[in-house]
């Protein structure tokens, strides 16, 4: 039964659109969880049972748009933290009023998760230092900028990042903050290792074993930093932890893989080229998130809390 | 052992009231307040040993003392005394070795005034091993603890819930005594005694015997039932079609998974790896083929030959222990190991009803030690190691357990989800919060 102001569909991807477009530096789960809160207003649903029926196939929608890991944990967490309360009104508009200010409660925590993650981990880099980095992630780019801010001098290398030369951009970033930047081949990671003092990189996701989710690459040089007995750092909001434990490469899913637009067109997925990998917990030696700095057995410990 | 105790306490309570007596100097505080705190600190630290555990007896046997103290026990309860037999390896001296031949059912009086008929029968499946693997000595001894619940009668002005406590008391030093109790027993039996010491007094004795018998029951149905049904279910979505599955012995909740999964049609075959002197895999391999899944056995000795074609290994646990180690049937840590030097996956699937406080990173400290004869084999009608008593310097090792380090297990599959072999302690201090 279609309602007037209910979103549909094509609403509701417009709107995670727009809000991409508006801010290109928010992450992709905050813009979907903001999408989310806007159905949640809009939705003109009877029962409790109906309305989380409904933002769940809310969340199904936009992760057909974006398919990252990110957007999915992200919508998940948001439906179980603004049910984790007592919605025992007798009034559905006062259970629904209740939902709504908790969502908007999540959106703010989650905003400054970023500048939260920042201020922890710029002790890590000390005066002198030099970064290796992997294609761009947002949350690395604030980390070197508050740590630029405190009047750290040091110099990052950034791989290049097929196939989106996702690197030039990062590069692009750093130089307008004034540090010096090299952009490296992929392949030239176990190369410039030797030169490296400590390793950062983002996250999609954040599996349940510890392990992440990330830009291909990133599995190769953690193990090359293992080998190289560099420290391999982790940036991450909490709002990226998902419930999956994939035991190797071929566990991940394949809608995490792939781009939402090659999951639709291509039948056979074994000639494309996936996007992302799965990095092992052994390899990572810490991680950075708005809940603290974790070990990755430490993870698990979170994603009870967070999910149970 | 007592002598050190009091030292320790005479030596910590003079230096703390020292360090009192100088700090009171100090501020110029009145010298009856040194004297209190020097009693309250002499008290703390008695207290303090009251609460420090001590060593379980049925690893001391090597300390005479202990064996006096368990010795004059089991007369209190006038349960026998089972002898140990054969020479003992001397690291593993601390711990009892049975013979089979010699079941503690010989030395008691029948008819038993003091141990239930069911108890004794459940006792002698026990020793011989009639029943065998932690599920099915569980369920055993609960059903037989719903025997002797229905058999109950409250004696004239005792209490049920403490009278039937005290009664159980010589059933489990008994069982004990034919085979050590294991770490899903301990947690059932902890179980059974917090329901029946929460009957309240003015329950009637018809109606907390079935309240009794209908919370067995619900264990029994949610800790290991419905257990294995959750665990299937997670533990199928790991298993892909095309996969090359490795077994270790006979596991109940393993197989049930691989017969599950084969009912949902996954493609997969089996490997199933077995062992002497128990040889369970025969077992599990029967039970796989009846239902038609494609198995090779081979045994432990080529394990390496055969984990290159392995993609997965699925292994049971007997118990998992509070420092994230797996407590299981000698080899599976072996099959751990080399599974990891071949970066092959090891899942663990594990009931939380076997989950234990105990923390243990060897396999010496607590074991159990089987029948050293079963280690005898006839071939062509000779028997080589028959006289084996007879060298002095020779002893025959048959060990039951061994404990498996967490960096070795990818994956433990429980009631409650998928979680890594460190995540345990999280698991038990929610199960004690919901508790």
């Amino acid at each position: 039964m279609q309602q007037p102001s209910k979103m549909n569909e094509e609403e509701l991807v417009e709107y995670f659109r727009t809000q991409m477009r508006t801010d290109p530096d928010m992450a992709s789960a905050v813009a979907a969880i903001r999408t989310l809160l806007e159905f949640l207003r809009r939705d003109k649903g009877e029962t409790i049972l109906g309305l989380r029926e409904s933002l769940k196939w809310a969340t199904d929608c936009l992760t057909e748009v974006d398919s990252s890991v990110a957007v999915s944990s992200g919508g998940e967490l948001f439906l179980r933290f603004i049910s984790l309360t007592s919605l025992e009104h007798q009034d559905l508009s006062r259970c629904k009023k209740v939902m709504e200010e908790r969502g908007e409660l999540f959106l703010e925590k989650i905003s400054l998760s970023r500048t939260k993650v920042a201020k922890l981990c710029h002790t890590f880099i000390k005066d002198g230092a030099k970064i290796l980095t992997h294609s761009s992630s947002r949350v690395v780019l604030r980390v070197l900028e508050k740590a630029a801010a405190e009047k750290k001098r040091f110099t990052v290398y950034v791989t290049e990042s097929q196939p989106d030369t996702a690197g030039k951009q990062m590069a692009d970033a750093l130089r307008r903050i004034n540090v010096p930047v090299t952009v490296v081949l992929d392949a030239a990671v176990g190369y410039v290792l030797e030169k490296v003092d400590l390793v950062i990189v983002g996250a999609e996701g954040v599996v349940e074993s510890g392990g992440i989710i990330n830009k291909i690459g990133t599995y190769q040089m953690a193990v090359c930093s293992k080998a190289h007995n560099k420290p391999f750092y982790v940036v991450a909001e909490s709002f990226k932890f998902v419930r999956l434990y994939p035991l190797n490469q071929q566990d991940v899913p394949d809608r995490f893989k792939y781009k939402a637009d090659t999951l639709r067109t291509v039948s056979d997925l074994s000639d494309e080229h996936p996007m992302i990998d799965y990095t092992p917990p052994s390899l990572i030696t810490l991680l950075f998130t708005d809940l603290g700095v974790l070990t990755p057995s430490a993870v698990s410990d979170e994603l009870i809390k967070l999910y149970l | 052992s007592s002598i050190l105790h009091i030292a320790a306490v005479v030596v910590s309570g003079t230096s703390v009231v020292v360090y009192m007596y100088t700090w009171c100097l100090s501020s110029s505080i009145h010298i009856s307040a040194v004297v209190v705190s020097m009693f309250s600190t002499i008290i703390c630290g008695f207290l303090f040993l009251l609460v420090v555990k001590r060593l379980p007896e049925h690893v001391q046997v090597d300390d005479p003392a202990v064996v006096k103290r368990l010795a004059k026990k089991l007369e209190r309860q006038q349960i026998p005394l089972r002898s140990d037999y054969g020479y003992k390896v001397s690291l593993f001296s601390h711990l009892h070795q049975y013979s089979r031949k010699a079941p503690l059912t010989q030395q008691l009086s029948i008819p038993s005034t003091v141990i239930h008929p069911s108890i004794v029968r459940l006792g002698l499946q026990y020793s011989q091993g009639i029943v065998a693997g932690s599920n099915a000595r569980s369920v055993a001894l609960l059903h037989a603890f719903k025997q002797v619940i229905r058999d109950y009668t409250t004696p004239p002005n005792e209490e049920l819930s403490r009278d039937l406590v005290n009664k159980l008391k010589p059933y489990i030093s008994f069982l004990n005594q034919c085979r050590p109790l294991s770490a899903s027993m301990g947690n059932a039996i902890k179980y059974i005694k917090k329901e029946i010491s929460n009957i309240p007094s003015q329950c009637k004795e018809e109606e907390a015997k079935t309240k009794l018998l209908t919370c067995i029951d619900r264990y029994i149905e949610e800790k290991i039932v419905l257990a294995a049904k959750a665990i299937s279910k997670y533990a199928i979505e790991k298993i892909s079609d095309g996969d090359v599955i490795l077994v270790y012995g006979c596991s109940s909740l393993v197989n049930n998974i691989l017969c599950e999964a084969f009912e949902k049609s996954r493609k997969f075959r089996v490997i199933v790896v077995d062992s002497r002197p128990r040889l369970e895999g025969r077992e599990a391999l029967r039970r796989l083929v009846q239902r038609g899944i494609s198995c090779t056995y081979v045994l432990i000795s080529a394990l390496s030959y055969i984990l290159p074609e392995v993609s997965k290994v699925f292994l049971g646990a007997h118990a998992l222990l509070a420092n994230g180690y797996v407590m299981s049937r000698v080899g599976t840590s072996q099959i751990a190991l080399v599974a990891r030097t071949f970066n092959v996956p090891v899942l663990v699937c594990c009931e939380t009803y076997k989950f234990c406080e105990k923390v243990q990173t060897d396999s010496f400290v607590s074991n159990e030690l089987d029948d050293p004869d079963d280690l005898m084999v006839t071939r062509k009608g000779k028997t080589q190691l028959e006289n084996w008593q007879d060298v002095s310097s020779l002893g025959l090792l048959n060990l039951v357990y061994d404990v498996t380090p967490p960096d070795f297990v990818d994956l433990v599959i429980t009631d409650l989800g998928m979680i890594p072999c460190t995540s345990v302690p999280v698991v038990l201090r929610v199960k004690n919060l919901d508790q």
